[in-house]
C-alpha cells in the first residue's frame, strides 16, 4: 500500500502556503491577486527543495573530476553509470574509474556499465591501492581525451575509521569538483546519520537519492538536504542506465504551478480559507504552538476545497512523485479525522502525553491501527517543524 | 562453525553499540534513580521501547507482561526490572526455528536468497557457502541474478575463493532458467546445499515479484518439495520499511527466515525485535560487519546479551 500521507503532507503544506500569502497579500492587493500567491507558493516549493537548480559544478580548464562516496548498497557503481550517460548525451566524454577494489566484481559491473552507457573505463584491478587508481586516472583521462572523470568508490560505514580514512586520502590526492554522496531513498533517519559524518570527513558538494522508484517516503530528502547543506543534484527513479532525474527545484516548482488548475485551485483556496483563523494559525505555527486541534480545523478547510484525490490530481509533479499505479486513498482524511476525534481534548491539545496505552484506545476508538496513530503524530511533528521553517523563511522575505 | 565464539560475541556487541544507545542506555536512565517501582516507570519504559524501533503493540505487550512479573514476584526494586526486560525481549525473539538445518528429506536442500536491491544478498550467498563447506558440506552457488551487471561475476568470485561449483548463465538470461539448471546440476551432482542467489528488486515492483514466484514454481518443477528454505535478506539501516519489504516478500513466497545484514552501523536494532514478533518468521542470521566470519546465527539470548552488556 502507498502511504499517503506523503501526498496529504504536501497538500496540507500547500494550503499552508496559501494561507500565508492570503494575509500577506493585504499589502499588494492591487496586482491581480491570484498570480501574487502563485508566485508566493512557488517561492516557497522552491526554498523547501533547494533555492537554486544545482548542476554538476564542471571544471574550467578539465578535467572534472566526481566522486561518488556512500554506503554499501546504495548505488553507487550504478548511479556513476547512470551519470556518465547523462554527460555523455550533453556531449562529454566520461571516464568511469572503479577504485571499488573490496567488493567482488565490483569493478567489473563498472566495466560493463560503462559500456552500456558507452563511456570509457579505467581501473587497475583489485590488487591496486584506491588512491593509486585514482591518481592513474587523471593520466589516463588526459590520454584517451575524456573532459569527466567519475570515481566509483567502495562502500563504507561512516564508523569504519579505516575506510573514512583512505576516502580522505583519495579526495586529498585527486581533489575531486564534485563528491556526490549516494544515499538509498528507504534508508530514512541511518541515511542522515551517516550523511553528517561524511561530511564531516568530505567536504560533500551534493546528494544522489536512489531507489526512488520504491515505496519511500521521501522525507529524507529534506532531511540530507538539512545536514549536508548540500542540494540534490540527482535521484534515481529506476534500473536502467537512463533512469536517472536531475533535481531542479524550481523547475519542479514551475511544474507544479504552471498549470491553469493550479491558479484555480489556488483561488479556490482563497476563498473557502478563514482570514482571521488564517491569521491565528500562522502565529501559532510561529510559535510552535500547533496543536492537533488546529489541524483538524485545517483539514475542514482543506475539504471544503473539494476532494483531495482532486486535488493531488491538479498536480503535474505530484503524479510523478507518487508513481503511476498510485491511488490516493480518499478515505485517508476520513481516517485522520476520526483518530483525532477519538482523542480526548487535552490529547488533542498536548498530544505529548499520548503514550501506548492511549494509543491503543485511540486505535480502538478510531477503527484505525496503532502504525496510523503513530504515522499520524509523526506526520504533524514533521509538519510543525516544517511551518516554523517557512514562518522564519516568511518573515524574511518581508 | 563459531570458531570464535568471544571473537563474534565482541563485534556483535560493538555493532549494536549505536543501538544500545538509542535503547539500554535511556532504559538505564529509567531504572536507576528511583526507588521504587511505579506506574510511572512502566508508563516510562514503553515510550522508550516505542523509541527504540521496537513497535508500539510489541512494546506494549513487553511492557505489560513485565508490569506482571513485577506484581507476581513481588519485585520493589527497580533495578530488578533490569533482568525482567531482558528476559522479555529474549522471549520476543526465540520463537521459531533460528537454525539453519541444511537438510532435505533426499536430494540437495535448495535455499533462494530474496531482498531489494542492496541489501547483501550476493555477499551472504558467498558467506552462506564459506560457512558451509568448512563444515564439509557440498555445496553449489546457482547465479540467478541475470540482471545487475556483473552480479554474476560478483558470485563467481565466491564460488573461487570458497571452491564451490556454481551454475550461471549470461546476463540476461531468464533467472528461473539458471534456477532450474541449478537444481538439476545439484541433483545429478549429489550436492547437499544449493544456494541460489536472485536479482535484487523492489517489493512494489509487481511484475518483479511475479518474476520470484516463477523462480520457485520452476524449482520445485525438478525437486518438488523445493526450495527448502527461503531466505529474505534485510538491510538493517532500513529501519521501519523493513517491514514492509518483509510483509510484501511474504506475500510473494513462502519466506521461512529472516536474514539481517548491516547491523553495525544503525541505531535501529530493536528492529530485530519488531520484525520477529510483528511477522512471526525466525531470524536466522546476522550481519555484523564485512568479513566472512560477521555473518553468524542469530541467536536471542546472545544478542540480547550483547545488546545490554
Amino acid at each position: 500500500m502507498l502511504e499517503a500521507d506523503v501526498n496529504y503532507q504536501v497538500v496540507k503544506k500547500f494550503i499552508a502556503d496559501v494561507q500565508e500569502a492570503a494575509v500577506g497579500q493585504r499589502v499588494l492587493d492591487s496586482i491581480q491577486p491570484g498570480q501574487q500567491i502563485v508566485k508566493i507558493v512557488h517561492d516557497e516549493l522552491v526554498r523547501i527543495m533547494g533555492d537554486s537548480d544545482a548542476p554538476l559544478q564542471m571544471a574550467n580548464p578539465g578535467p572534472t573530476i566526481i566522486m561518488m562516496v556512500g554506503l554499501q548498497g546504495q548505488g553507487k557503481t550504478t548511479s556513476a553509470g547512470k551519470i556518465a550517460l547523462s554527460l555523455k548525451k550533453k556531449g562529454h566524454h566520461p571516464l568511469l574509474v572503479g577504485a571499488d577494489v573490496y567488493r567482488p566484481a565490483a569493478i567489473r559491473q563498472l566495466e560493463v556499465v560503462s559500456q552500456q552507457a558507452g563511456a570509457k573505463f579505467f581501473s587497475l584491478g583489485e590488487h591496486a591501492d584506491p588512491v593509486d587508481i585514482c591518481r592513474m586516472a587523471l593520466g589516463e583521462a588526459q590520454r584517451v581525451g575524456c573532459d569527466v572523470i567519475i570515481l566509483d568508490t567502495a562502500g563504507r560505514l561512516h564508523v569504519d575509521a579505516e575506510m573514512m580514512a583512505e576516502v580522505k586520502r583519495v579526495q586529498s590526492a585527486v581533489k575531486p569538483h564534485e563528491i556526490l554522496f549516494v544515499a538509498n531513498a528507504m534508508t530514512g533517519q541511518d541515511a542522515v546519520t551517516s550523511a553528517k559524518q561524511f561530511n564531516d570527513a568530505l567536504p560533500l558538494t551534493g546528494v544522489v537519492l536512489t531507489q526512488m522508484d520504491g515505496d519511500a517516503r521521501g522525507g529524507a530528502a529534506i532531511s540530507l538536504i538539512n545536514v549536508t547543506g548540500c542540494p540534490i543534484k540527482f535521484v534515481g527513479t529506476g534500473e536502467k542506465l537512463d533512469a536517472l532525474d536531475v533535481f531542479h527545484p524550481r523547475r519542479m516548482a514551475d511544474q507544479i504551478l504552471g498549470m491553469g488548475d493550479i491558479v484555480s485551485l489556488v483561488e479556490r483556496a482563497q476563498d473557502v480559507v478563514d482570514k482571521e483563523q488564517a491569521i491565528k494559525f500562522q502565529e501559532k505555527a510561529r510559535k510552535e504552538t500547533l496543536n492537533l486541534e488546529d489541524f483538524l480545523l485545517q483539514m475542514q478547510q482543506v475539504k471544503k476545497m473539494g476532494s483531495i484525490g482532486d486535488l493531488v490530481k491538479k498536480i503535474p509533479g505530484m503524479n510523478k512523485l507518487m508513481g503511476e499505479d498510485a491511488e490516493f486513498d480518499e478515505d485517508e482524511l476520513k481516517y485522520t479525522e476520526a483518530i483525532i476525534y477519538s482523542m480526548t481534548l487535552k490529547e488533542r491539545r498536548n498530544p505529548k502525553i499520548i503514550n501506548g496505552s492511549r494509543r491503543l484506545r485511540i486505535a480502538d476508538g478510531s477503527g484505525c491501527s496503532v502504525q496510523d496513530i503513530n504515522r499520524l503524530l509523526k506526520d504533524f511533528e514533521k509538519m510543525k517543524k516544517m511551518m516554523k521553517q517557512m514562518m522564519k523563511g516568511a518573515k524574511r522575505r518581508r | 562453525m563459531a570458531d570464535s565464539p568471544r571473537g563474534f560475541f565482541g563485534r556483535l556487541r560493538e555493532s549494536l553499540g549505536k543501538t544500545r544507545t538509542n535503547l539500554v542506555k535511556n532504559v538505564k536512565r529509567i531504572i536507576t534513580g528511583r526507588t521504587v517501582i511505579d506506574d510511572e516507570v512502566f508508563d516510562e519504559l514503553e515510550q522508550t521501547l516505542v523509541e527504540a524501533d521496537l513497535g508500539v503493540e510489541t512494546a506494549l505487550t513487553i511492557v505489560k507482561d513485565m508490569r506482571r512479573i513485577a506484581s507476581e514476584r513481588k519485585l520493589d526494586k527497580p533495578e530488578d526490572l533490569y533482568q525482567v526486560l531482558k528476559d522479555e525481549l529474549v522471549q520476543s525473539l526465540e520463537p521459531g526455528d533460528h537454525t539453519l538445518n541444511w537438510r532435505a528429506e533426499s536430494g540437495p536442500h535448495i535455499t533462494l536468497i530474496a531482498g531489494v536491491n542492496g541489501s547483501g544478498k550476493t555477499t551472504t550467498a558467498g558467506k552462506l557457502a564459506a560457512h558451509l563447506t568448512t563444515q564439509g558440506k557440498k555445496v553449489m552457488l546457482g547465479a540467478a541474478d541475470t540482471f545487475r551487471a556483473a552480479a554474476v561475476e560478483q558470485l563467481t568470485i565466491w564460488s573461487e575463493r570458497t571452491g564451490v561449483p556454481i551454475v550461471k548463465h549470461k546476463d540476461g538470461a531468464d533467472p528461473a532458467a539458471v534456477a532450474f539448471d541449478a537444481a538439476d546440476a545439484a541433483v545429478s551432482r549429489n550436492i547437499d546445499c544449493l544456494l541460489i542467489d536472485t536479482a535484487g528488486r523492489l517489493h512494489t515492483k509487481v511484475n518483479l515479484m511475479e518474476e520470484l514466484k516463477k523462480i520457485q514454481r520452476v524449482i520445485k518443477k525438478r525437486v518438488p518439495d523445493a526450495p527448502h528454505e527461503v531466505l529474505l535478506v534485510l538491510d538493517a539501516t532500513t529501519g521501519q520499511n523493513a517491514l514492509m519489504q518483509a510483509k510484501l516478500f511474504t506475500d510473494a513466497l513462502t519466506v521461512t527466515g529472516i536474514i539481517i545484514t548491516k547491523l553495525d552501523g544503525t541505531a535501529k536494532g530493536g528492529i530485530a525485535v519488531s520484525i520477529q514478533k510483528q511477522l512471526g518468521i525466525p531470524i536466522k542470521m546476522i550481519g555484523v560487519g564485512e568479513g566472512v566470519d560477521d555473518l553468524q546465527p542469530f541467536n536471542a539470548r546472545e544478542f540480547v546479551e550483547a545488546l545490554f552488556s
